[in-house]
């Protein structure tokens, strides 16, 4: 164990991996500190999943160093790492009932037989599969096995715990179920996760911290919140959440702000921007569908406003989305929710209507 | 079911085609008929004549035993059965010596090709998919020559101045031939050669399905290489073991062309017994209560066979 406060509990540093001419990941250094829930997330093919094998020892780093604890693991084989892994597919050993699967990891060390079911046990509990132990694999739901295949991996107390799409099989109710439960046997257990998903909504639901990936490098850092109200390219943008993207030009500084030309506007706007914004520079205007406010009144006069006319409206129960047509013919997108009953609510097709929003709710984007 | 219910609704089908549907005959019930029929007529009849024959007296005539039906005066015919065919298996020490070491030399056999398939099966199924194909043809290459002529050259090679006396003498690593023919050795060689296939390829299938990501749990989990084999790859591959085992031990507890070319003269096993029944002794009869016997002892291995076959369909 280390106390030492300045070094990292995981240090990925200057990891590249290529199989044969592609590749796979590319120059990724990360830090990852104790006991937290971590998420990789990004599509299909990003690397995430390789950078994950690698944490496990199934895949060594063409160059760089890969340090747990303080103690570089390259040449350390999977069997002798304190890691261990949740797999995307369970892995369940098909011949072997819940509790010998559960117990495989304590059994490869030579603890005692009573130990052992004490701790089987004991994780069975923790699971909420304690009627189970005694069924094979292929007599549980998905649920039941995905909680099988947890269990097996935290029962060793692994320095590291790797999941790779752990919610992935399951259907959409059972899966925003057990994100919860995740993330409470997480703070119970207080290990560290590593999350590789591709589902934005649950790394933002699960994890304390997300990187975001994209063709082999990471692209951000940061807090669920960070990255989605300060998405730091046009990349993570997109990729996290649906966002507004307004194309257009710096014209010049005003205290906090900066004053965008926008063709797609039609006009000038405000954008709340950070230093080292020089006149000139192409940038985008990113704001989010839920911070647009609509309206068919004028709203005040410090905002940024915008006229254009009801597309369509996709009615979600909850909220509605609006595409909005400006008269230069870029589509918005608006959620907003229904407060109101449906045959109350005041905006419909066809109608002209203008989208608001304050300075501080949009995000500069250079890159 | 509903879509065969729609097409008959449908006008269309002409009287005869109706008429065939309406007397059970359709696509499905003559695709499953043909093998129903083909094991009908050549294994089940002729099945049925052994096992009639082997409740028959001998006799000196054509056929040299005596009709399972006698028309005597009255309308029923007479059943004539006898069991003194199978009594005589058991008063004659001879055929339960040879049932016996039936029994063990299958039994060796099966285990030598359990012992040098399992690690052949092991690595195709490991090597990479441009090797697995070449590698699965070597095994099957034998096949395309004549079973006979392979156990033949065997006794090219083996015999006092075969292939291996001869070279072993020419480098004067030994001064006179090794007995290497006619032997338990040569047996072994010759059964472990012909029916190694019928190991490996069982073996293969099943070694080839197993999911990769099950040794690397094992592996994560803390289980070295060697270790993983013994707790994940070994037990999951207990079909395969089962069905190439019974493949080798099946035909070879029957065997007669091997161990006629290769065995020891004392070397007896049932096969040969019951060619020597059947042709030397003439006394069909006996042969075919030989061949039922034979039968009945090689119906518990089957069953076995069959339970893991259903087992392993059931489980996946």
């Amino acid at each position: 164990m280390s106390s030492d406060t300045a070094e990292p509990y995981i240090r990925i540093e200057n990891v590249t991996k290529t199989f044969g001419g592609f590749v796979a990941i590319e120059d990724v250094s990360l830090t990852i500190e104790r006991g937290e829930l971590f998420s990789l997330l990004g599509g299909s093919g990003c690397g995430k999943t390789t950078l994950l094998r690698m944490l496990a020892g199934f895949e060594m780093p063409t160059s760089g160093r890969i340090l747990i604890d303080g103690i570089d693991v390259a040449g350390i084989p999977p069997y002798q790492r304190p890691v261990n892994m949740m797999f995307q597919s369970y892995a369940l050993f098909p011949h072997m009932t819940v509790e010998s699967n559960i117990g495989f990891g304590l059994r490869q060390e030579g603890i005692a037989k009573a130990e052992i079911k004490e701790r089987v046990n004991a994780m069975l509990d923790l699971v909420q599969l304690g009627r189970f132990g005694g069924r094979k694999p292929h007599q549980l739901s998905g649920g039941q096995r995905q909680r099988v295949a947890l269990a097996r991996a935290l029962i060793k107390q692994p320095k590291l715990l790797l999941l790779d799409e752990p919610l992935a099989a399951l259907d959409k109710k059972l899966r925003e179920q057990t994100q919860f439960e995740l993330v409470n046997i997480q703070e119970r257990v207080g290990i560290t996760f590593i999350v590789v998903t591709h589902d934005q909504s649950e790394a933002m639901t699960l994890s304390s911290r997300m990187a975001v990936m994209n063709e082999g490098r990471i692209v951000q850092v940061g807090t669920p919140s960070e990255v989605y109200e300060y998405p730091g390219s046009r990349f993570v943008a997109d990729f996290i959440g649906s966002v507004n993207l307004i194309e257009g030009r710096v014209l010049r500084i005003e205290g906090d702000n900066a004053v965008i030309e926008a063709e797609a506007a039609g006009g000038e706007l405000l954008a709340e921007c950070g230093s080292g914004l020089a006149a000139g520079e192409p940038v985008a205007i990113a704001v989010r569908p839920e911070k647009l406010s609509i309206g068919k009144d004028a709203p005040p006069g410090d905002e940024n406003a915008l006229r254009g006319v009801i597309e369509e409206i996709a009615y979600q129960g909850d909220i509605s989305i609006y595409q909005v047509r400006l008269p230069s013919g870029t589509i918005m997108r608006v959620t907003a929710p229904n407060r109101e009953r449906s045959a109350r609510r005041s905006l419909t097709w066809e109608d002209e209507v203008y989208l608001s929003w304050r300075p501080d709710a949009s995000v500069l984007l250079t890159s | 079911m509903t879509q065969m219910a729609d097409n008959a609704a449908k006008p269309g089908p002409g009287r005869t085609e109706g008429l065939m549907r309406r007397l059970g005959f359709s696509g499905r019930t003559a695709v499953i008929a043909v093998p129903y029929l083909w094991l009908l007529l050549f294994f089940l009849i002729p099945f049925v004549f052994v096992l009639k024959i082997a409740f028959a007296e001998p006799r000196l005539a054509m056929p040299p035993y005596t009709a399972l039906l006698v028309w005597a005066d009255g309308i029923w015919p007479l059943v004539q059965t006898t069991w003194r065919n199978f009594l005589f298996l058991f008063d004659d020490r001879l055929y339960v010596v040879a049932y016996l070491n039936s029994v063990r030399v299958a039994g060796v056999s099966t285990l030598i090709c359990l012992l040098i398939g399992y690690p052949m099966a092991y690595g195709i199924a490991r090597a990479g998919t441009a090797w697995r194909t070449g590698l699965l043809m070597l095994i099957i290459l034998p096949f395309w020559t004549s079973f006979l002529i392979r156990v033949y050259a065997w006794i090219g090679i083996l015999k006092q101045n075969g292939l291996i006396n001869n070279a072993l003498m020419g480098m004067g690593l030994i001064d006179e031939p090794l007995p290497l023919i006619h032997n338990d050795f040569s047996l072994y060689v010759g059964i472990v050669y012909s029916y190694l296939p019928f190991m490996i390829l069982p073996l293969y299938a099943n070694l080839t399905k197993l999911d990769g990501a099950l040794l690397e749990a094992a592996a994560d989990l803390g289980a070295r290489p060697f270790k993983a084999f013994l707790t994940v790859t070994l037990p999951l591959s207990i079909p395969g073991i089962v069905a190439g085992s019974m493949l080798v031990f099946i035909p070879a507890m029957g065997e007669f062309v091997i161990p006629a070319l290769l065995a020891g003269p004392d070397n007896l096993m049932i096969g040969r017994v019951l060619w020597d029944e059947f042709f030397s002794n003439r006394d069909w009869p006996v042969a075919s209560a030989v061949a039922i016997a034979l039968l009945v002892l090689l119906v518990v291995p089957i069953v076995i066979f069959q339970r893991y076959q259903s087992r392993e369909v059931d489980a996946s």
